[in-house]
């Protein structure tokens, strides 16, 4: 066989190559970085700044205030006020109750669609299930937002006689539409990843098609479920567009499912195009917003760790 | 093929560039249809300015003068101080100029028999002292609040002029335009909601009276511009120092009777000759 030499043209080549596909990493993980420490920049004062602080430390932000000396302590979010109040509770508790809504209405969907579409369904109809459903996630928020502010909030305020039309729920409804995409691709890749040597196991054990499925398959699936999960609920704490327009935006503590709510997300969203550079609303928006930042990633980086374990598992590299 | 995308791409970037004089208009959500029917007219008349209108609301527009980011800035609302004195601080020199007048209606589901209210019992329902229809002469049914978001002209005039300064109530639920609250008001028999007049279909006024001895009165042209209808305010322009060249010509043309018919023609009230024309840029 002909040796093959290697020119030295070639080289230099190779290596100019190398050098620009590495920088094009470098820059996506630089712009990452760099918004990173913006939002914390602009979100600093809070800590440092004694002017801030007047109106917004975090003890002001988290408790309740007697705003105006004599009357009750309460949670207030009310940026434009000659006495400004910057409450975060009633904020994040609105950011929750619209994602766990969310997640129980897109949990029992999306993983009901990924069991039947794994194991019971025959591979035309699952060819056919599995791009149709990630349209889903192809709609944009905004429609999604439109169409329950217009025909959902109608719909339930009619079939459940509900005091408030735009409230958690029908918000939580559109979010969990969002959100079924993701928990079904999720739960469905982890169970049609489970070895077909545990299937045939338990059918040879006596086990009917049912049972395969929900005490063999399932089981083993599940943190790739929970995955699914998690990054649906990240997915659901972030959504702005939705909770913008069918939540009602009314900063409310209260635990019922049927009352306005107002998110994070929301809340920059309507607010941040006004407001003053570098005035205390400024500096809390990007607070909530460094907030937001870190819940999401903390909670895309448990999802990603989950189905990291679970590839590693089932490739047999981990107990 | 990609050479031609590139020669393509060159030539429409010149064009933009060597076009007429680029105006923006930013601000205001009550004034944004008046200033893009305004903007459309002007630019018949001279193909040779390009005007981009947007709103986002009165302190949107306001914090764009104020970054140097927008010609002129819609708003419904005058400055507050500290916008002024931030002003100062950047070297802007905010002209505010009346181009036009709204009345702030109440807006009632058709279905509602209430018809009238007086500022106390408008107090009283939006700070969350009155909380059911039954007190204002209605139904029993709870009261449910829209508003506008906290960067709003209307949302401040509202408050100043009629809440006095108070709070709303932490149950008002906020939506994005004067268009979607009338939206939700008459999708909800128990809702009440407030903006400017131009924007009301599917709606019915309520009656305002200031004081209970006063009559009410509904928010029509001649109550607002005669000035017995109770809220009513002046809209904005603010530019960035005395305008000159081509935006000295459409401020003109705006107060001039031509631009005070289209604004009436879309359903909001003109200055009146008087006012126009001590507006005017001499």
């Amino acid at each position: 066989m002909q040796e093959l030499k290697f020119k030295p043209k070639s080289r230099l080549r190779e290596f100019l190559g190398e050098k620009l596909i590495s920088v094009n990493a470098y820059i996506a993980l630089l712009a990452i970085f760099l918004i990173f420490a913006f939002v914390f920049k602009e979100a600093i004062p809070i800590f440092t700044d004694g002017a801030v602080q007047q109106e917004a430390s975090l003890e002001k932000m988290t408790f309740k205030q007697e705003f105006r000396a004599g009357r009750e302590a309460r949670w207030s979010w009310q940026p434009n006020s000659d006495i400004p109040k910057f409450s975060l509770w009633p904020l994040f508790l609105g950011t929750i109750k619209a994602a766990i809504i969310a997640m129980l209405f897109a949990m029992p969907l999306g993983i009901g669609a990924a069991v039947y579409s794994s194991e019971f369904a025959d591979r035309r109809l699952r060819e056919f299930i599995k791009p149709v459903i990630e349209i889903l996630a192809a709609i944009p928020s905004v429609v999604l937002g439109f169409f329950a502010l217009m025909v959902l909030a109608t719909f339930l305020q009619n079939v459940l006689g509900l005091t408030f039309r735009l409230n958690a729920l029908n918000a939580g409804i559109a979010l969990g539409l969002a959100v079924i995409p993701i928990v079904f691709t999720v739960a469905e890749d982890a169970m049609t990843s489970v070895p077909g040597s545990l299937r045939d196991a338990a059918t040879a054990l006596g086990a009917n098609p049912w049972q395969v499925s929900l005490t063999t398959v399932l089981p083993a699936a599940t943190p790739g479920i929970a995955a699914g999960v998690v990054l649906g609920f990240g997915r659901a704490v972030g959504e702005t567009m939705i909770v913008l327009m069918a939540s009602g935006n009314a900063a409310i503590v209260s635990a019922s499912m049927l009352d306005s709510v107002r998110t994070f997300s929301a809340t920059i969203a309507a607010e941040l195009a006004e407001v003053v550079f570098g005035s205390t609303h400024y500096t809390v928006l990007f607070f909530i917003g460094a907030l937001l930042f870190v819940f999401t990633f903390l909670i895309n980086l448990g999802g990603d760790m989950i189905l990291a374990r679970l590839k590693q598992r089932l490739q047999g590299k981990t107990s | 093929m990609k050479k031609l995308l590139i020669a393509g791409m060159m030539v429409g970037l010149a064009a933009l560039l060597l076009a007429g004089t680029n105006i923006t208009i930013k601000g205001s959500d009550t004034l944004v249809r008046l200033g893009q029917r305004w903007a459309e007219e002007y630019m018949k008349h001279n193909p040779n300015a390009v005007i981009q209108v947007s709103g986002g609301g009165s302190g949107t527009g306001i914090a764009a003068l104020l970054n140097g980011a927008t010609d002129i800035c819609e708003a419904s609302r005058d400055m507050k101080e500290k916008e002024y004195k931030l002003a100062a601080e950047k070297g802007i020199k905010p002209l505010r100029i009346s181009v036009a007048l709204d009345g702030i209606a109440v807006f009632l589901n058709e279905g509602n028999p209430v018809k009238e209210l007086s500022f106390a019992q408008l107090k009283g329902i939006y700070t969350g002292a009155i909380t059911n229809w039954k007190e204002v002469g209605g139904n029993d049914s709870r009261i449910i609040l829209y508003g506008r978001e906290n960067n709003s002209g209307t949302y401040a005039f509202f408050k100043e002029h009629v809440l006095d300064g108070e709070d709303y109530s932490e149950y008002t639920q906020t939506l994005p335009g004067t268009a979607a609250v009338v939206n939700a008001v008459s999708k909800d028999k128990n809702g009440v909601g407030y903006g400017g007049i131009a924007w009301a279909t599917g709606v019915k006024f309520a009656a305002v009276r200031k004081t209970d001895s006063d009559t009410a009165v509904l928010p029509t042209t001649e109550t607002v511009s005669g000035g017995s209808y109770p809220i009513s305010r002046e809209l904005y322009w603010f530019f960035n120092g005395t305008p000159e060249g081509e935006l000295k010509k459409l401020i003109n043309w705006a107060l001039s009777e031509k631009g005070q018919k289209v604004a009436e023609e879309m359903d909001y009230i003109p200055l009146g000759k008087e006012l126009a024309e001590k507006n005017m840029i001499k």
